[in-house]
């Protein structure tokens, strides 16, 4: 019986922002004529699939009771290895060397620099024992660094019409970027529910002693979860690059935070094991919504950020007055 | 006196208390007897305003009493010791015990001095023998629970729940409890005493009262009552349990142990494990025994591939010899391990029993190599509820909202699940009901009975003597003693427990 009530309780918290979601969305509704189009609505979901692809990382992460602070820095440097390879490849003078890249290669090398630089979060994470809050703390200052030198601090512009589909074309009616977040929720959602590496991850973080014994290499699952989490950053820099048609050298400032607060008002427990990819989709239209709405609302962008905070300590006062009855 | 009065409590519509009716004694230690779920835990709770929100009335010394909270309890002179010790483990023994009312000179700095003297003379007077600045995190449980009851004795109250004391701690510091208890009792305090251990109430109660099914069944005086009386009044019949020792000789070995070691963290103190032999057969129930910190879990650890920096010495599986540095190799070989502590190490509490129980095996429950088997998952964990008799209404509960009893069959379940060989068992009854007990006694005999080698560890003596083919004792990290059960008794095992300088 105390258990249906829990589950309840679970289910609640989520009704609970599905109806702040849809009050906002009536609030803005009413405020401006201008929200209810199917182009602004277009236009909300492309501008948040980035946040979501970061944040699905970030919620595998936040189960296993860790935390990932480089995702802005690894998707501007993620995005800038794309961009820079595409237009420029690599050029090796002293070997008279020259390396092309095609479309299809610059992407998957930005991915893979995006998994590599997850996967030393987590090797340090997990070989050193260093807490995933300084670590990943690091790696936001080093991979920002690196981005300012593989850019030499100046955007490297004109990716070409091909590259720009990914950011800005259509499909079968829906923009490209909204597919990508869609396909990466679906996958995420699947690994969560589906399979033996989603079961590790909670049980990692309910209670990491218990998965030890219970003969759970933890470490290898970190591993994968944090290279998992950095491929997912890699991929929102290559669709912000490509909506701006631009690498810049300071892309992504910032954007760990919008990806912390989608897990949050999603409902996911800072100290692992419990939440869900759902919620953090959830919580990722939230911010996008609000984003969007008080932009209509010509709201200045000062009183945005206070806006945003104060939604974000609404949200999660609400989830812990669901969950604790 | 401390009267409880048509007390009922309910819990989302579940009545966990009805209508109760409770006197606890001053000068008396007043026994609350019950099997788990009985509700003698939110009895306790209301008493020391945990659950403020209930029907009834508690009337304290002619007043009616309402509690606001813990705090207010304590100011009344009501103190609980909880089962779960509440220490911060990253805190010294002496900032534990002053915890909420640390001791400030005039100008309002911590007064470590006074603070630490008090504390010494606490620690002296439960016989805590370390330095009161160590860590609570680096006391075994034993002497956390003595830091606990510390606490309680340094707040001067009058009435003490003590929620099953002895649990954790070995026969030696039952003594010394005991000794205490009767101190406070002679200066005319409220003791009130919960545990399953019906022997040692037998000892240490004056009165009594059962409890079934969130209801008072019957109080009286200790002296009036035998054992089989009272567990008739708490299950409502009689239960037998004790099992004629077997005769039976074991000659297939299964796990061969030669010379373990087991260096100390620290790497000036002496060896945790030192040379460390033994052999378990197939179908053989070894009972271990130990007085706390004789080793007996971190022997179990070591065996289980938990200290692979620190241990040394050779291992057989079948004759076989094994290197095992991981739990994922001790898996492998066919070892399962229960731990000591559940609820740190066995469970995840916050999710589904299903869930737990299939954690060990999720890679026999795959389809295409990937895609769990939901169903499989199910029809797993289903069978073992049915098998180990876990009482609950689905395998979709959350396993934390169990009775202790109901969480150690999960943990038990999850083990059997992977088929083991050799089941290592640590304190596999600590904090469970005298029935749920029974279950594991009877379920461990069969397990060896269809040729599971099984080393129970255990601080109940004569757990051990009624549950085990051969008895192992350790002392201060050295096997002490090896023999069938038929030798041991209570008083040489006890004499190996304790005198560990007999040549080895």
């Amino acid at each position: 019986m105390i258990a249906i009530q829990k589950n309840n309780a679970l289910n609640l918290a989520r009704l609970q922002s599905l109806i702040a979601m849809v009050v906002l969305c009536i609030i803005i509704a009413i405020m401006s004529d201008k929200f209810l189009t199917m182009d602004n609505g277009w236009n909300v979901l492309r501008q948040i699939s980035v946040n979501i692809c970061i944040s699905v990382g970030m919620t595998l992460i936040v189960l296993t009771a860790g935390i990932d602070l480089s995702v802005g820095s690894v998707l501007a440097l993620c995005g800038a290895i794309t961009a820079g390879l595409l237009k420029n490849g690599i050029k090796l003078p002293t070997l008279d060397l020259f390396i092309g890249f095609t479309l299809l290669g610059s992407l998957l090398a930005g991915i893979i620099a995006g998994g590599a630089l997850g996967l030393f979060n987590g090797f340090v994470i997990t070989k050193f024992k260093v807490p995933p809050f300084v670590s990943t703390l690091a790696m936001l200052t080093i991979a920002r660094g690196l981005t300012m030198l593989w850019t030499q601090g100046h955007p490297i512009s004109n990716l070409g019409p091909a590259f720009s589909t990914i950011g800005t074309g259509w499909m079968l009616g829906i923009p490209v970027p909204v597919w990508i977040a869609g396909v990466v929720v679906l996958l995420a959602i699947f690994i969560t529910r589906q399979t033996r590496l989603g079961r590790y991850i909670y049980a990692i973080g309910g209670n990491e002693n218990a998965a030890i014994l219970s003969g759970i290499s933890i470490n290898k699952v970190k591993l994968i979860v944090y290279g998992i989490a950095g491929a997912l950053a890699a991929v929102g820099g290559i669709m912000v690059t490509s909506r701006l048609d631009s690498a810049q050298p300071n892309a992504g400032t910032g954007y760990e935070l919008d990806a912390i607060a989608a897990v949050v008002i999603g409902g996911t427990s800072l100290s692992g094991g419990k939440g869900s990819i759902g919620g953090t989709v959830m919580g990722a239209v939230i911010i996008g919504v609000l984003n969007n709405g008080l932009v209509l609302l010509n709201v200045s962008p000062f009183w945005q950020q206070v806006v945003k905070g104060a939604v974000i300590l609404i949200a999660v006062i609400i989830d812990k007055g669901g969950k604790k009855k | 006196m401390l009267i409880a009065q048509n007390i009922t409590k309910k819990f989302a519509g579940v009545t966990a208390l009805n209508n109760v009716h409770l006197e606890l004694h001053p000068g008396m230690v007043n026994a609350i007897i019950g099997e788990n779920g009985a509700g003698k835990s939110t009895l306790m709770k209301i008493l020391s305003g945990v659950h403020t929100d209930y029907e009834g009335s508690i009337i304290y010394n002619n007043e009616t009493l309402k509690l606001a909270g813990t705090k207010d309890a304590e100011a009344k002179g009501i103190v609980i010791i909880h089962q779960e010790l509440n220490l911060v483990p990253g805190l010294s023994i002496t900032e534990n015990i002053f915890l909420g009312r640390e001791l400030c000179n005039a100008i309002g700095i911590l007064d470590k001095r006074e603070m630490t003297r008090a504390a010494k003379k606490l620690m002296e007077k439960v016989k805590l023998d370390v330095d009161a600045g160590t860590l609570v995190g680096d006391l075994k449980v034993g002497q956390q629970q003595l830091v606990e009851i510390a606490k309680a004795l340094h707040t001067k109250a009058s009435v003490i729940i003590m929620d099953e004391p002895t649990s954790a701690i070995s026969d030696k510091e039952v003594d010394n409890l005991f000794v205490i208890v009767n101190e406070l009792r002679n200066e005319g305090k409220t003791i009130v005493y919960i545990s399953h251990k019906l022997k040692e109430l037998f000892t240490i109660a004056d009165r009594f009262v059962v409890m079934r099914d969130g209801c008072s069944i019957e109080s009286g005086l200790m002296s009036e009552m035998t054992q089989d009386g009272l567990i008739r009044k708490m299950t409502g019949r009689a239960v037998s349990g004790t099992r004629e020792n077997s005769s039976q000789v074991f000659t297939e070995p299964v796990l061969r142990v030669h010379n373990v070691n087991l260096k100390n963290t620290s790497r000036h103190a002496s060896n945790v494990l030192t040379d460390i032999s033994f052999t378990l057969h197939k179908g053989e129930i070894a009972g271990l025994y130990g007085l706390m910190g004789a080793g007996r879990t971190e022997l179990m650890e070591t065996l289980f591939g938990l200290h692979p920096k620190r241990a040394t010495g050779d291992m057989y599986v079948n004759e076989q010899p094994v290197q095992i540095q991981s739990p994922i190799h001790a898996i492998k070989h066919g070892i399962a391990l229960v731990p000591e502590d559940r609820k740190a190490h066995g469970l995840i509490l916050d999710q589904k029993i299903k869930s737990n129980i299939s954690i060990t095996v999720l890679n026999q429950l795959e389809k295409w190599g990937i895609v769990l088997h939901n169903r499989k998952e199910t029809n797993l964990s289903k069978a073992y509820i049915q098998q180990l008799g876990i009482k609950t209404h689905s395998e979709n509960n959350i396993a934390g909202n169990l009775s202790g009893g109901n969480q150690q069959k999960i943990v038990l379940a999850k083990w059997l699940a992977t088929n083991p060989r050799i089941l290592l068992l640590d304190e596999p009854t600590r904090g469970i009901d005298i029935n749920a007990r029974f279950e594991i006694y009877n379920l461990m005999k069969k397990l060896a009975g269809e040729g599971m080698a099984i080393l129970l560890v255990s601080s109940e003596l004569p757990e051990i003597l009624t549950a085990s083919d051969r008895v192992l004792v350790m002392a201060e990290g050295r096997l002490t003693a090896d023999m069938p059960v038929a030798e041991a008794t209570e008083s040489n095992v006890l004499k190996y427990a304790i005198q560990h300088n007999i040549t080895a």
